[in-house]
């Protein structure tokens, strides 16, 4: 994160977020320690990963899912929650 | 000119509040600021102004509907007094952080334990740090004349911040005094009607109260501390609008027989009558005393209070809240410090008094001007907190 940062002369009055879905710049991707890495063969395509993830980080493909790792904070309930275990949690390396 | 009528505090707000024409009061009843309420719930309901009273289960939900209803762009008031501003505190610090500038009465309670309903200012000294302008007052009128003032100056842009107007539980609440009104017309004429920086707009979504994280909350706070000092101005400005209007002048704060004054005894609300009463009858006597009140408390006026002080030699510093454990007590520790960043050497002295609504009498103070004025002789400061009629 390396964008300058504002002042307090240009943050807006009292930090109210003035245009929505500004949430979406923050990409929450970098506080995972461990990556959820999908075996797309194995993927029954039952969705039950896409229904369980707090951050809205699986995306729907026509036959299975994957991972979007720029908002995945890895918390490993998708892994938890698939029924034909086809989701392993790998150990970020940095 | 308006018209000469008889009001206690609470009603005196009240009657002010309704001039003022707000949208939201958003309260809950508490002793000694029931009526002050009460009579605005009448007004409400007699249809006597165009406004929505929320009853509320609490304090804390009373000044978070307020702050709801300041976000929409409402002008909004609230009132409460000791457990209540207890209760409140989490939400004082929304309400300034969110830069609502929500009016709030204060009828100064002190805080349990023991019980007790009487006045003291424990209750708005115990939120001093909660970013709101904080006004005290010595009579009914001052009361009046600082509600339409503080929505003036709470709404204005270079300020938007909430704004309590303190007025001592009981000795002000219920006594009833001589109040000089001001005409409705004249009132909205002063006031028009609030013109919000931003509202909540479902056409327009913003968020309000996201979180903040080390990277930006302080920079957020900051923004506070600089509308604080802008505010210094705007008080003045309005301040000056509203002694053309109603021909009563005001400021950072009142000083009385300060001219050649030797000694002076400094304090807040109505304890400052009593103190003026009693200096103008020692002065009869050749003793050469002076008072100091202030009206506004936060932000502290520092410069305006080295001016009135002048060459005067002792201060005795009147606090009607305990600082427990602290050096003095808070507004004695606000004056020390004021001096010392200025550079001004004189003898101070704190008396703690009246807690739980104990009345400070002509001679008390009679006592503490003799002491100030022995102080003042001598340079020798013999008690430096005293506590006032504790028995032992
Ligand atoms: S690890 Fe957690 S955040 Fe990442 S995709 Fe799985 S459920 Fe979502
Ligand atoms: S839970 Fe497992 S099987 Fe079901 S969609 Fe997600 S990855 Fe595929």
């Amino acid at each position: 994160m390396s964008e300058k940062k504002l002042g307090w002369k240009s943050l807006s009055i009292g930090g109210y977020l003035l245009e929505p879905g500004s949430a979406m710049k923050y990409k929450t991707g970098d506080w995972r320690a461990f990556k959820p890495v999908i075996d797309q063969k194995k993927c029954i395509n039952c969705l039950l990963c896409w229904i369980y993830c707090p951050d809205s980080a699986i995306i729907r493909l026509e036959k299975y899912v994957e991972v979007n790792y720029d908002y995945c904070k890895g918390c490993g309930i998708c892994a938890n929650e698939c029924p034909v275990k086809c989701i392993t949690m790998v150990e970020e390396e940095r | 000119m308006g018209k000469v009528t008889g009001l206690t505090g609470n009603e005196a707000i009240a009657y002010a509040v309704k001039q003022c024409n707000v949208d939201v009061v958003a309260a809950y009843p508490i002793t000694p600021q029931t009526i002050m309420v009460e009579v605005i719930s009448e007004y409400v309901y007699n249809g006597e102004i165009d406004a929505e009273y929320v009853c509320v289960e609490s304090e804390h939900s009373a000044l978070s509907a307020c702050i709801g209803a300041s976000l929409t762009g409402a002008r909004v008031f609230t009132a409460t007094a000791s457990q209540g501003l207890a209760l409140m505190h989490e939400i004082l610090y929304v309400a300034s952080g969110l830069r609502c500038p929500i009016v709030m009465g204060v009828a100064n309670r002190a805080l349990s334990a023991p019980l007790n309903i009487h006045g003291d200012h424990s209750d708005m000294m115990g939120s001093r740090d909660c970013g709101w302008i904080q006004i005290y007052a010595e009579s009914p009128q001052e009361a009046y004349d600082w509600i339409i003032q503080a929505f003036k100056i709470a709404e204005d842009h270079r300020v938007l911040l909430p704004v309590s107007v303190n007025i001592d539980g009981f000795i002000l609440s219920h006594s009833m005094e001589r109040v000089e009104i001001l005409e409705d017309g004249d009132v909205s004429k002063f006031l028009p009607p609030r013109k919000p920086f931003i509202t909540i707009d479902p056409t327009k979504p913003i968020t309000v109260g996201a979180l903040c994280l080390p990277d930006y909350y302080f920079e957020v706070k900051f923004q506070q501390i600089q509308a604080l000092k802008e505010s210094f101005n705007v008080i003045r400005e309005v301040n000056a609008e509203y002694e053309t209007l109603a021909e009563r002048k005001y400021g950072f704060l009142e000083t009385y027989a300060m001219d050649d004054a030797e000694a002076a005894i400094i304090c807040l609300g109505s304890t400052a009558g009593t103190a003026k009463a009693v200096a103008m009858d020692l002065r009869s006597k050749g003793k050469k005393v002076g008072v100091i009140k202030p009206w506004v408390y936060r932000p502290f006026p520092e410069e305006e209070l080295i001016k009135a002080v002048g060459d005067v030699k002792a201060i005795a510093v009147l606090d009607r809240a305990c600082s427990f454990g602290a050096p003095f007590n808070a507004l004695c520790s606000d004056i020390i410090a004021t001096l010392y960043r200025h550079g001004k050497d004189l003898r101070v002295f704190n008396c703690l008094y009246g807690l739980g609504g104990r009345d400070i009498t002509p001679n008390d103070l009679k006592i503490i001007f003799e002491e100030a004025l022995e102080v003042a002789k001598t340079g020798k400061v013999k008690e430096y907190v005293k506590y006032v009629g504790v028995r032992e």
